[in-house]
């Protein structure tokens, strides 16, 4: 019998979609021009970033503001936090929520090491920011207030809206990373109150190394790499045409068939989610069951370490994550889950499945088999 | 970060995985807090571990030290045991990622609380060496 293989981790990454993979093709070769180039080559390099950077920004509605290529969601909020404390020196107070991704709260760590006051936003037991603490927060020395759209491990998405509201009232800055989110659920920067929102390509079926920071107009960002002044000075270096194309067809298609996709894995989510609650005991459903992304199951399993059960699955074929940081550079449960009031033996025993593109009924049935003896097998040997 | 095969096969099959009833020494370690929970339960008989059981809640790499150690002490003398290292259960694994080197200290450290539990139970003079080790186990719990 073939071996079956399941992959269940399409928030860490997801394969390239064929389609985009064709369109990326010709950037390797046949047109391989740098487009700061003046030569037809490099101008044809160029029509194709900017034909890619207007797909993307009329699928979040940012015509009033710029789009700048980076090279991955990290650097984007990198860029997004040390960009702005750099022009806005008068303002010392940082607000991030704390949930939000490493790369966003290692940042602000790094400027409350630079004499900032950095303040994290509690979330509840849902990973819901609490706004009433948001008001009392803010103020007149606020320099930027980060919030992600949906989490990457829980999925919960907050309500953008409303903090951009916020934000305007009290003078701040609004960042939210919408890495998780952008291709998944519907963006408007004009409606949200957004200033800045970072974007990734490889989660929404496009190619990896290629990023986004959309800035409004009006908002002034100094840049963190230097040299020879692509995208306006703001990221230097050579432009990644191929991926940028690939990025912005892969935008285009998640933007078209949003709708439909999000329906078909709403039905596989809340089929994973029925059959994992009917059937295992000891377990919780980590995050909210309706404010959440689409593709997101995120249970913790009473009794067992999540990287255990990790192993377990991959053995049978399945692959999917686990929140609680264990099987990463650190040994810390997961922040996000910790910040819930999850407990400990929650935050390392959750595991998260994520939905995409090829996942199939099928898929979920199989899976809704063998977790069961899984889960089963490592309570046996569990000394809980 | 990648497990050996050694690793991989004692966690997908591990051995002496349960609790013995009538045990002459249990020894418990670990926390929830760190994610690695291990309880180590021995048979004595003439100063041999007749029989040796675990339960372990943790990685894939908790689970592994825990069945690997079951394997080296199991029809071995107390003293011998005693001479163990971390070090041992590593190279029988054929190595560990960094990051998990804890793990086989954590089963070293059961196994240590196991004997010490038996001595105890047993009301027999308690080597100075594991003495000194309990209380360095007893004082890391306490932090």
């Amino acid at each position: 019998m073939k071996k079956r293989h399941i992959y269940l981790d399409y928030a860490a990454t997801c394969p390239v979609d064929p389609r985009v993979v064709k369109a990326m093709q010709p950037y390797f070769f046949a047109k391989a021009g740098n487009n700061m180039s003046l030569h037809s080559d490099g101008q044809r390099a160029n029509e194709a970033i900017e034909e890619a950077r207007k797909k993307i920004v009329k699928a979040i509605g940012g015509k009033n503001g710029k789009l700048i290529f980076t090279g991955s969601a990290t650097e984007s909020n990198n860029l997004a936090i040390f960009g702005l404390a750099a022009v806005n020196k008068e303002k010392k107070q940082i607000i991030v929520s704390a949930i939000e991704h490493d790369c966003v709260l290692n940042s602000a760590k790094s400027l409350e090491k630079a004499g900032y006051k950095l303040d994290f936003l509690e979330v509840d037991e849902k990973g819901r920011v609490k706004l009433e603490q948001l008001a009392k927060m803010i103020g007149k020395k606020t320099l930027m207030v980060s919030v992600m759209q949906a989490n990457n491990e829980i999925g919960t998405i907050q309500d953008i809206t409303k903090i951009g509201e916020i934000c305007k009232k009290a003078g701040a800055y609004f960042h939210s990373d919408a890495a998780q989110s952008f291709g998944r659920e519907p963006i408007d920067v004009e409606k949200m109150g957004v200033d800045l929102l970072t974007l990734s390509s490889h989660k929404i079926y496009g190619p990896k190394g290629v990023a986004g920071l959309w800035i409004r107009q009006g908002v002034e960002v100094k840049p963190i790499i230097y040299g020879g002044g692509q995208e306006g000075g703001l990221r230097s270096g050579t432009m990644n045409t191929a991926a940028i194309v690939g990025w912005g067809l892969a935008g285009e298609i998640a933007i078209k068939e949003m709708k439909r996709e999000n329906k078909r894995l709403l039905n596989l989510r809340e089929k994973l989610i029925e059959g994992i609650l009917k059937n295992i005991s000891g377990i919780k459903l980590n995050g909210d069951r309706n404010k959440r992304l689409t593709n997101n199951v995120n249970i913790s399993f009473g009794g067992i370490e999540g990287e255990s059960l990790l192993l377990e699955l991959d053995n049978h074929g399945v692959m999917v994550s686990t929140g609680s940081a264990c099987s990463s550079a650190s040994l810390a449960p997961s922040h996000v889950l910790m910040a819930m009031g999850a407990g400990a033996e929650r935050a390392h025993g959750s595991i998260r499945f994520s939905l995409g593109r090829w996942t199939k009924e099928e898929d979920i049935n199989y899976l809704l088999k063998i977790l069961p003896k899984a889960v089963a097998r490592l309570r046996e040997v569990s000394v809980l | 970060m990648n497990y050996s095969k050694k690793v991989m096969k004692h966690f997908r099959k591990p051995h002496n995985v349960g609790k013995i009833k009538d045990a002459s020494g249990v020894g418990e370690v670990g926390n929830l807090v760190c994610g690695d929970m291990m309880k180590l339960y021995i048979k004595v008989k003439d100063e041999v571990l007749i029989d040796v059981k675990f339960e372990t809640y943790g990685c894939a790499a908790a689970i592994a030290t825990s069945s690997v150690i079951t394997d080296l002490v199991k029809g071995k003398k107390i003293g011998k045991v005693l001479k163990m290292s971390n070090k041992d259960i590593i190279d029988e694994l054929g190595g560990l990622p960094p990051i998990k080197i804890h793990c086989s200290l954590l089963s070293v450290e059961a196994l240590t609380e196991a004997i010490w539990d038996y001595y105890k139970k047993e009301g027999k003079k308690v080597p100075e060496e594991l003495r000194e080790r309990h209380e360095v186990i007893a004082k890391m719990r306490q932090v």
